[in-house]
């Protein structure tokens, strides 16, 4: 009997919600080591988790606020990927976002908010989209590597945003924090609910998820973006422009990571500081490998990473275990579906044959 | 211009350049030896932190220096293997493994920290490797103390750069390694073991990546911050595109990068604040970028970078 691999053409939609599903559980299981090696119980850990994000309104409400912006960084990675351009810059991105949040919403415009929002949306989401649109094109005319390139952009612009809000940009009625000018009452994202954290930006979100989806099923454009993705000379052999395409990619991919910034400063903060992001750029390429890349799936998978950060605050409150056990649990999750990508690729045969053929 | 033969005549200047680029080398040289086998290790900051951790807590914990840098050899090996796993053996996104390798390695080894100090406030402090004294060289006047009063990592670095270049040119396995890099199937033609190349290289590279962590913490300073590698990996990633995949363009790289660090720390404590810090502080990562810009053109990529291979496949 041997063992034997077989490409598949296509996965079915059944068995990538299951290995995304299972990527999940086997994180769960993997993180019992730690937790019991920082002398916990992973069933008490993992129940004061689900309780801490799911337990309550307010717990839920915490975990939808924070699911926001991982959802709009997610499909940032997400529509990128799926192009095959490594846009790992999606931390600056929604930095430069958020910036021209607060230039175009702290006072330059004045307007009610109905026009304002839209305003700022569409500023952070150029702005962001052109962040990512420089390393594409720096790929395309010099060849040069875009993860490398956009993973340095994210400490240009991190140090770039700490400069203007110690300097120009900063609050001189923020008593020496440094942080920015606040945004204007009409240009902030309603709460939900009244006096819980989660705001339009969760709505914002979603309905990105559905428009790429939309995009990515129902358009040429979708179609051209997979065509790129899975073989890129081929593409331009069937006459599809390539480097248009990436450059959308590239457009779409930073912008939608530069409403996340909008979200955070409009939905959450109220003003830009160098501390907006714990990572949500970096988490965002986690959730979209989680969603297998599917926008509606990048919707449950920002919820289930948001979850886990928010459930283990609580838990790291309760128990004394280190909340770094959140990151743990997220970047074994990248691992895990990443070896599930493994099963969507391969079937594995077994065959009762005589040994394989020589040099086959 | 007096400013800048201040800083550039004095000895300690070199001195700091040297250091500052230490962990650069091994980070350049173990980033260098996994490419040149046709794996991107994007793991490596994330095993920065790790070496960082590792050998910092097995010196706290009671092993001598030399035992603390074993340790981190050890986990950075660790991280490699399953990094080798998952791209070699299963063929996956080397891009993605890399990243999560980092986000592994880096919560890991807080979480390691906080779960064997709980109650610390203040990093507790070991004693770190001190500067070795050469006789002879050492006492030789601006050229002893800006070379040779360094500790033994250093050293350890520019010996290795020598070594690698020596295996990499001088050696079939160094053949073997580079051909596995640029076309696999001339060397399974051969009757060698890509997978056991490439495993092998990716084990080795990230073991010496998890030393520049090492260096940090045991022998730059004595203590672990939470941060404290702060993208020094990634630039490790950018150097090797501009050393062109060779070690002594790397050494070349990584001492010039160490020298601009320098620089500017001095720069900044003469002409004070009249430009923000942060400019400074972003220039390195601007230049890098410059630098891959510049170099992409022409940059020898090894040929199979990022392509998977599977037994019995042909081109």
């Amino acid at each position: 009997m041997s063992l034997r691999l077989e490409a598949r053409t296509d996965a079915p939609v059944t068995l990538k919600l299951l290995v995304s599903l299972g990527a999940g559980l086997a994180a769960l299981l993997l993180v019992a080591i730690p937790v019991m090696f920082a002398g916990g119980s992973p069933f008490t850990a993992y129940g004061l988790i689900i309780q801490g994000a799911f337990g309550s309104m307010f717990a839920l409400s915490e975990t939808l606020n924070r699911a926001t912006p991982l959802i709009l960084t997610g499909l940032a990675a997400a529509v990128a990927f799926r192009a095959r351009l490594w846009n790992i810059g999606a931390e600056g991105q929604l930095y430069i976002g958020a910036l021209a949040a607060v230039l175009v919403g702290s006072g330059l415009l004045q307007m009610p908010s109905m026009l304002l929002i839209p305003t700022v949306m569409i500023a952070g989401f150029i702005a962001g989209g052109l962040m990512m649109v420089l390393p594409a094109l720096l790929k395309q005319r010099f060849g040069a590597d875009e993860v490398v390139i956009t993973l340095l952009l994210n400490f240009v612009v991190l140090l770039f945003i700490q400069m203007l809000v110690e300097g120009p940009l900063k609050d001189p009625l923020s008593m020496g924090w440094p942080q920015s000018v606040p945004l204007l009452a009409e240009a902030k994202f309603d709460k939900l609910v009244p006096r819980l954290r989660m705001h339009w930006g969760l709505v914002v979100g979603v309905a990105a998820a559905i428009l790429l989806w939309v995009l990515v099923r129902k358009t040429v454009l979708g179609f051209e973006i997979k065509a790129v993705g899975e073989n890129r000379a081929a593409a331009r052999f069937a006459g599809i422009a390539v480097d248009a395409t990436m450059l959308k990619v590239a457009l779409i991919s930073g912008g939608l990571a530069g409403l996340a910034g909008v979200s955070e400063v409009a939905g959450v903060k109220g003003y830009l500081s160098a501390d907006l992001s714990p990572g949500f750029g970096y988490s965002g390429i986690v959730v979209a490998m989680l969603a297998g890349l599917s926008p509606v799936g990048t919707v449950f998978a920002a919820i289930f990473v948001a979850a886990v950060f928010v459930g283990a605050d609580s838990m790291s409150r309760a128990t004394g275990i280190s909340n770094y056990l959140a990151d743990l649990v997220v970047a074994l999750s990248l691992l895990c579906v990443l070896v599930g990508g493994f099963f969507l690729r391969f079937r594995i045969r077994y065959e009762r044959t005589a040994a394989p053929v020589a040099g086959a | 211009m007096d400013v800048l033969l201040d800083i550039f005549g004095s000895a300690n200047f070199w001195a700091a350049a040297i250091r500052i680029a230490t962990p650069l080398i091994f980070g350049v040289l173990g980033a260098l030896i996994c490419e040149r086998a046709g794996v991107l290790n994007l793991g490596i900051e994330g095993i920065f932190v790790a070496g960082a951790m590792a050998g910092w807590l097995a010196v706290y914990l009671g092993a001598g220096l030399w035992g603390g840098v074993l340790v981190a050899l050890l986990t950075g090996a660790v991280f490699g293997l399953l990094h080798a796993v998952l791209t070699v053996i299963l063929g996956l996104s080397q891009h993605v493994s890399g990243i999560g390798i980092t986000l592994l390695a880096t919560s890991l080894s807080y979480f390691t920290y906080r779960t064997a100090l709980p109650t610390v406030t203040s990093p507790p402090r070991i004693n770190p490797f001190q500067p070795i004294n050469i006789p002879g060289l050492s006492d030789l006047p601006f050229v002893g103390p800006a070379l040779f009063q360094q500790t033994p990592l250093t050293f350890l670095a520019v010996i290795l750069v020598a070594l690698v270049a020596f295996v990499l040119y001088r050696t079939p396995l160094g053949l073997a390694i580079r051909a596995v890099g640029d076309n696999p199937a001339s060397v399974e033609a051969q009757g060698l073991s890509v997978r056991g190349l490439r495993i092998g290289a990716v084990v080795a590279g990230s073991a010496l990546m998890a030393l520049g962590g090492a260096f940090l913490t045991m022998s730059a300073f004595d203590a672990f911050f939470f941060g404290m590698v702060n993208g020094r990996g990634w630039i490790c990633i950018a150097l090797v595109v501009f050393a062109s995949w060779q070690p002594g363009k790397a050494l070349l790289g990584a001492l010039l990068f160490g020298a601009f660090d320098a620089f500017q720390i001095r720069l900044q404590a003469e002409i004070g604040q009249v430009v923000p810090g942060q400019v400074f502080l972003m220039l390195p990562y601007l230049l890098s970028i410059v630098a891959l810009v510049l170099v992409a053109r022409r940059a020898d990529y090894p040929r199979a970078l990022l392509q998977p291979w599977f037994k019995g496949q042909r081109h």
